[in-house]
């Protein structure tokens, strides 16, 4: 599905990803994992097409389409999605517009007609329910006055109704407590299927309770170091990443 | 510049021809203003109320005046399409500055005046002669002493004690000339005690030649009368457009006063509202969609001459192009004015690195039992929500467009009919994408 040959990225001239690898195939989830500064959410930003970032070298290809050469919009469409650290909040753009918006774009680029209000309602309902988002939440305004808990869910919730087959949690597990946090991975479980795949970026391995890798990587000063499963993520969190830098100093 | 000189020579030539076609109230002031005028001609940017000004450049261009009321013909059939679908308006027409009402216009509740100027100037004229100047009498403006010297008719509304209309008044100015024209309109609007009425007044100009539309009117509202002014401004870039709005209001009175503007030439509104009765109300505001070489000012003053009074006062202005924007606001609490609310914010998106922005909120206080606020922000648009909502699938065009509706939703809020609000969002909405913005049917614009 995803493939990242020797990607490298800067930011301002700074160089962050240097030279990156990673496949990632339908019905894979997988962990990215690494101290501060190491290019995590690079990664992430690059992937989804963020401005501010400048791929000087390397390929990303998305079921063989070079994924680089599209806008943000369009990899969107194609079926990625990204779970924000900090999502944004629209003031004034009611969660009902914007989710309309978005579903009825996908829909376009699928070649289908835009959905009906009460279809789309309908919709709006099941998924509200899927991850547990508080009714309320969805008549007002994208993230305004949200919690850091709610904010989260509302990525959960964008994300069950656009149905992408990859997504990639960035730092989804920041600032949530215990409840907040088992509500999100059980939609992201839920959302599980063979045709799609995670990428979940995190700092810390209680997440990875939740919901299971089946690949752990280290990312650390651009690259990605080691690779093992679920139990990695567990050696890490015992250790933290001081042996892995003093591997690779 | 010496703009002056040339409508000095006019009026000295013309006087006789301008009065003889005028009404008598009207020419009572006419010379006492005019000797103002002569005195201190247009107000310069070295005035502080006119700093940021650039108005009075626009009197430069060599424009024709009506002086001698020569009617244009009027297509009651060419014009009726500004109609909004969805509500029955009370509609009428200005020609320039000629007062029409098209036969399909139904009578207005009982006792409700709405006719142009002069003719209320011969039915009414113990009315009319109570309040025509009483709030421009004290003004030392060059700009009221010219419209004074000047103009010969206009729109007369009258809402007696207790009458409420239910819907809305509409009045369509229309510039149509073949040569430069510079037109004056000189208006009055009374509510009487506990009346009510919502007016709305749109600018259009049909012609492609230079337009100077110089509006001067007195508002008052009297205790308990509830008064919504909304002003909708869709020009083009020939047109220059000076509105001086000066409002009175009473004990316990409501007002709102918004101006939406999305195509013009050169604007200033200038509006002064007086809260003399204590516990009266006034929400004033307005916003502006402004690119190429468009100006646009909004200039006003509230004072708080009694106490118990709210204003709240809210302005937003989209820039695009090398487009200028003006706000000079000011709010003044006087000493008596204890326990008032004053609210005053600004705040403006530049889309471009050519659009400018001048902005000066100002509070005056004297009472020391107030609760008072003000300030202004100017920014571009916001690029992290924009990139969010790209990351949904949503086209950056379209983000953009959901993001400045959004920063406007607040003022249209203020449009207190339903279907008008839908009107002039859907108008907003087109003005956005960059397309024509006529109303639905309208050959006119």
């Amino acid at each position: 599905m995803l493939e990242i040959n020797n990607l490298h990225a800067s930011i301002n001239g700074k160089e962050i990803l240097k030279g990156l690898n990673l496949t990632v195939r339908a019905g894979e989830v997988h962990a990215i994992m690494g101290p501060n500064g190491a290019g995590k959410s690079t990664l992430s930003a690059v992937l989804t097409g963020n401005p501010a970032f400048t791929v000087t070298e390397g390929t990303v290809t998305f079921y063989g389409k070079n994924l680089l050469a599209l806008s943000p919009e369009e990899r969107s469409r194609e079926g990625i999605f990204m779970s924000f650290q900090y999502p944004v909040e629209i003031p004034g753009v009611s969660m009902v517009n914007f989710m309309r918006a978005a579903v009825n774009e996908h829909r376009k680029h699928r070649g289908l007609e835009p959905t009906s209000a009460s279809e789309f309602l309908k919709l709006m309902r099941a998924k509200k329910e899927l991850i547990e988002l508080d009714s309320k939440l969805t008549n007002r305004s994208v993230n305004e006055g949200f919690s850091g808990g709610e904010k989260k869910r509302n990525e959960i919730f964008q994300m069950a109704m656009l149905e992408p087959r990859l997504s990639i949690l960035d730092e989804t597990d920041s600032g949530l407590d215990i409840d907040a946090l088992r509500v999100v991975a059980n939609g992201v479980n839920a959302l599980k299927s063979s045709d799609n795949a995670s990428i979940i970026i995190t700092h810390y391995q209680r997440l990875l309770d939740y919901i299971v890798p089946d690949f752990v990587h280290v990312l650390y000063n651009g690259s990605i170091v080691k690779t093992g499963d679920k139990n990695l993520a567990l050696k890490l969190e015992e250790e933290g990443y001081d042996w892995i830098k003093n591997e690779f100093e | 510049m010496n703009f002056e000189q040339q409508y000095i020579d006019l009026y000295r030539q013309a006087s006789m021809a301008l009065k003889n076609s005028s009404a008598t109230l009207l020419n009572n002031r006419r010379d006492k203003a005019f000797a103002l005028f002569e005195q201190i001609g247009f107000p310069t940017r070295q005035q502080e109320d006119y700093l940021y000004s650039q108005i009075q450049k626009q009197l430069g261009i060599n424009y024709g005046v009506n002086i001698n009321r020569i009617n244009s013909p009027v297509n009651d059939k060419e014009i009726f399409a500004c109609n909004v679908p969805g509500i029955r308006t009370d509609l009428f027409f200005m020609l320039n500055d000629q007062f029409h009402v098209p036969k399909q216009t139904k009578s207005l509740p009982d006792g409700v005046l709405m006719c142009s100027l002069s003719e209320a100037c011969q039915l009414y004229p113990e009315l009319v002669n109570r309040y025509l100047g009483q709030k421009t009498v004290k003004k030392t403006d060059g700009f009221v002493a010219f419209n004074e010297t000047f103009s010969q008719d206009g729109f007369f509304l009258y809402v007696p004690k207790n009458r409420q209309c239910e819907n809305p008044i509409q009045l369509i100015n229309i510039l149509r000339s073949k040569v430069d024209l510079l037109t004056f309109s000189r208006n009055l609007i009374i509510l009487e005690e506990g009346a009510q009425a919502k007016l709305l007044v749109c600018d259009h100009a049909t012609s492609d030649v230079n337009f100077f539309s110089h509006q001067l009117t007195e508002i008052f509202i009297a205790e308990n009368a509830n008064f919504d002014y909304y002003s909708l401004e869709s020009t083009h870039l020939k047109t220059n457009s000076l509105k001086q709005i000066f409002i009175q209001q009473n004990a316990n009175s409501k007002a709102v006063v918004n101006t939406i503007g999305l195509n013009n030439g050169c604007t200033r509104n200038h509006i002064e509202i007086d809260l003399e009765g204590s516990g009266a109300e006034t929400w004033l505001g307005g916003m502006l969609v402004s690119d190429r070489t468009q100006q646009n000012e909004n200039f006003t003053v509230i004072r708080h001459l009694a106490p118990h009074c709210k204003s709240n006062e809210l302005y937003k202005y989209i820039l695009g192009g090398q487009a200028e924007g003006t706000f000079s606001g000011r709010v003044v609490v006087q000493k008596n004015a204890q326990k008032t609310e004053a609210y005053q914010t600004n705040n403006n998106i530049c889309l471009t690195k050519e659009a400018q922005m001048y902005t000066k909120p100002q509070l005056e206080i004297y009472a020391d039992d107030v609760k008072c606020s003000h300030g202004a922000t100017t920014g571009r648009l916001d690029e992290s929500a924009l990139f969010y909502m790209q990351t949904r699938g949503i086209d950056k065009t379209e983000a953009r467009m959901m993001l400045l509706s959004a920063f406007t939703a607040d003022i249209l809020n203020y449009v207190a009919v339903e279907p008008l609000r839908d009107q002039l969002r859907s108008m907003v909405e087109r003005r956005l994408r960059g397309n024509s913005i006529k109303c639905k049917g309208c050959s006119g614009c």
